[in-house]
């Protein structure tokens, strides 16, 4: 299960990591939220990956799942949404102001280092 | 009651900050009213703080009577409290000068700068490390709105950057938590620097890597060399009040690096004792002598000042990568020097911008400014100090930390501090006569300082010669952090032993 595991989150945060340096917002965008789900998947590891695991003491039960990862995912995840969101919301300004969805577009920056 | 002062430097912030979520088309005095009275506020218990952190003991607030290790913990030493202080004067500069008019550009600016302020302050309160990832993300989230606020081209795409940067730099932290905690199985700073000491040795590799990255984070809010590239585009295109509160963003970054770095990375640390210096040595000089040809290159006064900051963030990693008392101390001098003049710069390379009509804040001849006796008292100033010159606060910070040089450090620091030093004086030599005296008649008629631009420029720029009068006692409460800071027993043992006194909410 581990292998499995770690093989997903590498490759998912390698494709977030590739997408995130496009040169167009959006692939941008897709690639910062897939990194984040890797993040989260990471994370949620981190206790030790058990199946069948009580998250809240009981008697009688020796096999316990560690409940901090999952808080901590929690909020990593809340924190994500919000991110994501905003973002979007930038990468739309962005192509609104500049008529282009280019990350790096120059065109807008040339006159003005003409004049100075 | 004097133990819950710990925890209203983040209240006071929050309820200001929901306030004035309320009517958010209201008139701007209710508003103006509330930011003011809450950031003077936050200044009268920041005081209180450092006297009661003066005495040398370390107190901590267990939110929700969680003890440690276990809950989350605010903690107060002498560092957090200056810095907490530090964050408040500059947020009352900006603040006022903001009323002048800043404000009105866009909608709710003092309640997203409120939320700022409770995310610095959270971040330098704060004893786990968990919760100093969520701080540094209510602070990032806040400065993204505050970055655009009053919109524009040239706003929304630096802020593109900084936000798409900052995402992924909020990844990287979250993995590098991962797996501290799954080596240490924890998250309090204190428990975990024990727990380091005690490592197993064949996880050392993998908290090492953690530590390494978590270095990378940092460095990003910092704006160390390979990872400054955002800092210049996004300061000099970012509204000059949240500008000039910026200047302390770069500073949380430098106080998370020195409180990991010499609490849980620290001289306890066993094997793994202090290994991140070395590295952050080159470094910091690297970006030192970057900052001085980034000075030399820019062609508009904010971007000047952007890079300003970098030399200042190169000095303090060097005093941060000694780690020694002598260099520690004398970095926590120059950090108030040098967080409130670049501030207070960020703020008169605005006014100057908007004295001089079309030219703005560009290093080229144009008009003059309308006021040019105060304003070119003020840029002298500022440019006096912010070089290090004598007799104001930078020459005493730099003379400082030049002074706590051991004999193999001096050829590499002397050299490079000096050099940026004169490469910042040929640069504010330069664009200082361009403005000022290769300037036409100004538009008498023209925009004045309000009081408000006023109250903020004098507030910050004045901080400098107020800081080089009252040097013997602020010197003599940094030389006590600096003892403080790198007593990392004293600290945990602050934290962890139970029969502590002033843990309980």
């Amino acid at each position: 299960m581990e292998a499995l595991y770690a093989t997903v989150t590498g490759f998912l945060a390698a494709s977030g990591l590739y997408l995130a340096l496009r040169g167009r917002t959006f692939p941008v965008v897709v690639g910062l939220t897939l990194l984040s789900y890797a993040v989260n998947l990471f994370l949620f590891s981190t206790g030790g990956l058990t199946t069948n695991g009580a998250a809240v003491i009981r008697d009688g039960v020796n096999d316990y799942a560690d409940p901090l990862p999952q808080a901590l995912v929690l909020t990593a995840i809340v924190i994500g949404f919000a991110m994501t969101a905003f973002s979007v919301i930038l990468a739309m300004r962005v192509r609104g102001d500049q008529g282009s969805d280019q990350v790096n577009d120059q065109r807008g920056e040339e006159p003005k280092e003409e004049k100075s | 009651m004097m133990h819950h002062l710990i925890v209203l430097p983040i209240l006071l912030p929050l309820l200001s900050g929901l306030a004035m979520l309320v009517k958010r088309d209201s008139i701007l005095l209710p508003r103006r009213a509330i930011a003011l009275t809450s950031t003077a506020a936050l200044l009268v218990i920041s005081a209180a703080l450092v006297i009661q952190s003066d005495s040398g003991e370390i107190t901590y607030y267990a939110l929700g009577d969680w003890q440690p290790p276990f809950g989350i913990v605010l903690v107060l030493d002498r560092l957090s409290a200056l810095m907490v202080c530090l964050t408040a004067f500059l947020a009352l500069g900006s603040v006022a000068y903001a009323c002048a008019g800043d404000d009105r550009k866009g909608s709710n600016f003092h309640g997203l700068f409120q939320l700022q302020l409770m995310g610095i302050n959270g971040a330098f309160l704060t004893g786990d490390i968990f919760n100093l990832f969520v701080f540094f993300e209510v602070l990032l989230i806040a400065s993204y709105s505050l970055l655009m606020h009053g919109g524009g081209k040239d706003r929304t795409q630096a802020g593109f950057h900084y936000v798409a940067l900052n995402l992924a730099g909020s990844a990287m932290f979250l993995i590098a938590l991962g797996v501290l905690y799954g080596t240490t199985g924890t998250l309090n700073m204190a428990d975990m620097s024990q727990k380091v000491a005690a490592l197993d040795p064949d996880q050392l590799g993998l908290i090492k890597a953690g530590a390494f990255l978590l270095l990378v984070v940092f460095g990003l809010k910092a704006a160390i060399l390979p990872l400054y590239f955002w800092l210049p585009r996004a300061y000099s295109s970012a509204p000059a009040p949240v500008a000039a509160l910026f200047a302390i963003m770069t500073k949380v970054g430098i106080y998370a690096i020195l409180r990991v770095y010499t609490l849980i990375f620290g001289g306890g640390a066993g094997e793994l004792a202090n290994f991140v210096q070395p590295w952050l040595w080159w470094f910091a000089l690297a970006t030192l002598a970057l900052g001085g040809l980034g000075v030399l290159s820019a062609r508009d006064l904010r971007n000047q000042v952007a890079y300003l900051i970098l030399i200042s963030v190169g000095t303090l990693l060097v005093g941060v990568s000694m780690n020694r008392e002598a260099p520690l101390a004398a970095l926590l001098y120059y950090m108030i020097h040098t967080t409130l003049v670049s501030g207070g710069l960020f703020l008169l390379a605005d006014a100057i911008g908007e004295q001089r009509g079309k030219a703005g804040a560009r290093i080229v001849p144009g008009r003059g400014v309308t006021q040019p006796a105060l304003l070119g008292l003020f840029y002298f100033v500022g440019a006096v100090t912010v070089i290090g010159l004598p007799p104001l606060s930078g020459a005493i910070g730099k003379a400082l930390l030049l002074n706590a040089a051991l004999p193999s450090e001096q050829p590499w620091l002397w050299s490079l501090l000096l050099l940026s030093s004169l490469a910042g004086l040929v640069a504010m030599a330069r664009s200082g006569s361009t403005v000022f005296w290769k300037a036409g008649r100004g538009d008498s008629d023209g925009p004045r300082l309000k009081p408000a631009m006023l109250a903020g420029l004098l507030l910050l720029i004045g901080a400098s010669p107020a800081l080089s009068i009252l040097a013997a006692p602020i010197t003599r409460f940094t030389d006590a952090s600096a003892t403080q800071l790198l007593d990392h027993d004293a600290y945990a043992e602050a934290i962890l032993s139970r029969n502590v006194a002033g843990g309980d909410s």
